[in-house]
């Protein structure tokens, strides 16, 4: 699960990207590696990696994210720093780009450096939850759409299904079966689930490609 | 009921209002509320509906007086400085008395402000906005769901009286994720025979149109929409009670607002606070009779809002000067934490707040 040294995620609006991209940033540094998570998002406005920075920073993971993130600065913007991922060969770089095909532009000045380099996992996040996603050919869709702006192959699937509070194992189970039928038909395997905590143990029965996660604390409102 | 989906606020919004008939949706891209344009840009091609992206908030506001005046289901959405562009075009439906809805997922102002979550618009969409005499209907959604069940309430309320009508919402009630079951609402069809489809589908004239020549004639339109408008106020008020029966201070809250002070309220219940909430979901008609009932009952009022304090006016005429209101609000797009609240709630009990 943790070879390559760039690891990105990409996927459907909402379908989990950065949730997936924090835990598993996390999950590198817990193993002693060097780790920076790379915020190229420039869709989302509310809802970002800088809300985890806390726990990252805690973590010694790296945060490289647009100054004007979670501020009132409407511009879709990325730091400088962001090329880093491709210079400095030392450290993993996890990056949680922004969603569907709009948010893959983002991505575009980066992919030849990292096809060049052909040290990468790029992972299609995928949530059977969500309505465009819900079948088979809605996930194809948004997989091809995604492909032809961020100009980089994905080479494996995350199962991120899950309904916020109301996640039950059953809804993990679905979204494996899901996946692999996704994986049949356009030849990407299911690299992990992720799963959070509470449901952890009863999941790892069955499977042991699991991701362990924690929610982002986002406001004690939700 | 069918199995939910994991969707966002303005996602469910734009959703139900396809279910709900909508066919003709014109807008302008504006953080917090571009995914309903999105979401509009994508689905409508597919369905044979019309989503068309104007050159300004101005034009297409006008677009949907364009296609309300032929009677079918028009929609708009905006945040808030797009539907400031948008008020004049919001009087002339309130005029022309064409159902419409818009929506408004808010933001910090005034002005340019900034692209977090607000409630400050509250003046603007429940005592005007636009110029003259009207109403519109104001719903207030404090959850995806809700987003989602409020925008299929809106078009039927505004076919039913042939109103304008406005979803109040704000940024994280238009950005956050939460399971949703997409079941559709009841679709209401009322009689549009004043639609302007052409002489050949009705008898004489029709005449959509905002100008009285006669003073006397304008004055007779205005009165005619009150008493609509005083059925509006009967029939449609809508309100949440939480923990209202043996409650002494009784929180007044709305959208986002009102989930933090759930939690803020359990939290003073586990110290034996006795807080309950009444959470207006129509802010214009505004649930003034249970506040004021609620007012025999309890002995103070708190109003928490994410402004500096617009809808605490209205809880004070609505209670009657029979109990001390209280505010509690944050604004330019922060959000107060349930701890905040508990405090403010406290400092009510120890008698230590301010009076508003």
């Amino acid at each position: 699960m943790f070879d390559k040294r760039v690891v990105l995620f990409m996927g459907h609006y909402g379908s989990g990207k950065t949730f997936c991209a924090v835990n598993y940033a996390l999950a590198l540094a817990k193993k002693g590696l060097p780790v920076s998570i790379y915020d190229l998002d420039i869709v989302n406005p509310y809802f970002r990696t800088v809300d985890a920075e806390k726990t990252l920073e805690k973590a010694g993971v790296e945060l490289i994210v647009s100054p004007y993130a979670e501020t009132n600065v409407d511009i879709p913007a990325m730091n400088a720093a962001s090329y880093k991922m491709l210079d400095d060969k030392t450290r993993y770089a996890v990056l949680d780009i922004g969603g569907d095909e709009r948010g893959a532009l983002a991505l575009g000045r980066f992919s030849e450096g990292i096809v060049k380099e052909n040290n990468f996992e790029c992972l299609f996040v995928v949530n059977p939850y969500r309505p465009e996603t819900r079948d088979i050919a809605g996930a194809i869709n948004v997989k091809n759409e995604i492909e032809q702006v961020a100009r980089i192959p994905f080479t494996g699937i995350v199962n991120n299904a899950n309904l916020g509070e109301e996640t039950t194992e059953k809804h993990i189970f679905y979204g494996i079966e899901f996946c692999e039928k996704l994986g049949e038909k356009t030849g990407l395997l299911l690299k992990f689930s992720s799963v959070i905590k509470r449901l952890y143990c009863s999941i790892k029965e069955k499977t042991d490609k699991v991701l362990p996660v924690d929610a982002i604390k986002y406001g004690d409102w939700l | 009921m069918s199995e939910k989906v994991l969707m966002k606020g303005n996602e469910a919004l734009a959703e139900a209002a396809i279910m709900a008939g909508c066919r003709h949706y014109f807008g302008y891209p504006i953080t917090p509320q571009t995914e309903v344009a999105a979401y509009m840009a994508k689905r409508m091609p597919k369905i044979g509906g019309t989503f068309l992206q104007a050159e300004s908030e101005v034009a297409a506001i006008n677009m949907v007086i364009g296609a309300a005046s032929s009677g079918v289901r028009a929609m708009t959405s905006s945040s808030s400085p797009g539907i400031s562009l948008k008020s004049e075009g919001i009087s002339y439906l309130a005029g022309c008395e064409l159902p419409a809805l818009i929506v408004n997922v808010q933001r910090g102002g005034p002005g340019l402000g900034g692209i977090q979550p607000s409630q400050s618009d509250y003046f603007q969409a429940t005592k005007g906005g636009g110029h003259g005499d009207y109403h519109l209907i104001v719903l207030a959604p404090a959850s995806v769901q809700e987003m989602f069940d409020m925008t299929f309430k809106g078009f039927n309320l505004a076919d039913k009286y042939r109103v304008p009508t406005m979803i109040l919402a704000d940024g994280t009630m238009g950005q956050m994720m939460e399971p949703v079951s997409l079941d559709a609402n009841a679709v209401e069809t009322y009689d549009k025979s004043w639609a302007t489809v052409g002489t050949g589908k009705h008898e004489g004239r029709n005449v959509i149109n905002s100008l009285s020549l006669s003073p006397a004639q304008l004055e007779e339109w205005n009165k005619s929409r009150y008493e609509r408008y005083a059925l509006i106020e009967k029939d449609e008020v809508m309100y949440e009670e939480f923990m209202m029966d043996d409650a002494e201070i009784c929180v007044v809250a709305f959208g986002i607002a009102a989930r933090v002070s759930k939690n803020a309220i359990v939290a003073a219940r586990k110290q034996g606070l006795k807080v309950g909430m009444i959470r207006p979901i129509t802010l214009w008609p505004f649930p003034k009779e249970v506040i004021s009932k609620a007012a025999d009952k309890v002995k103070a009022f708190l109003s928490v809002e994410l402004n500096m304090g617009q809808m605490v006016d209205d809880v004070k005429l609505a209670e009657n000067c029979k109990k001390p209101v209280y505010f509690y609000g944050r604004t330019g797009g922060v959000i107060m934490s349930p701890d905040e609240v508990l405090d403010e709630l406290i400092k009510i009990e120890k008698g230590e707040a301010k009076q508003w």
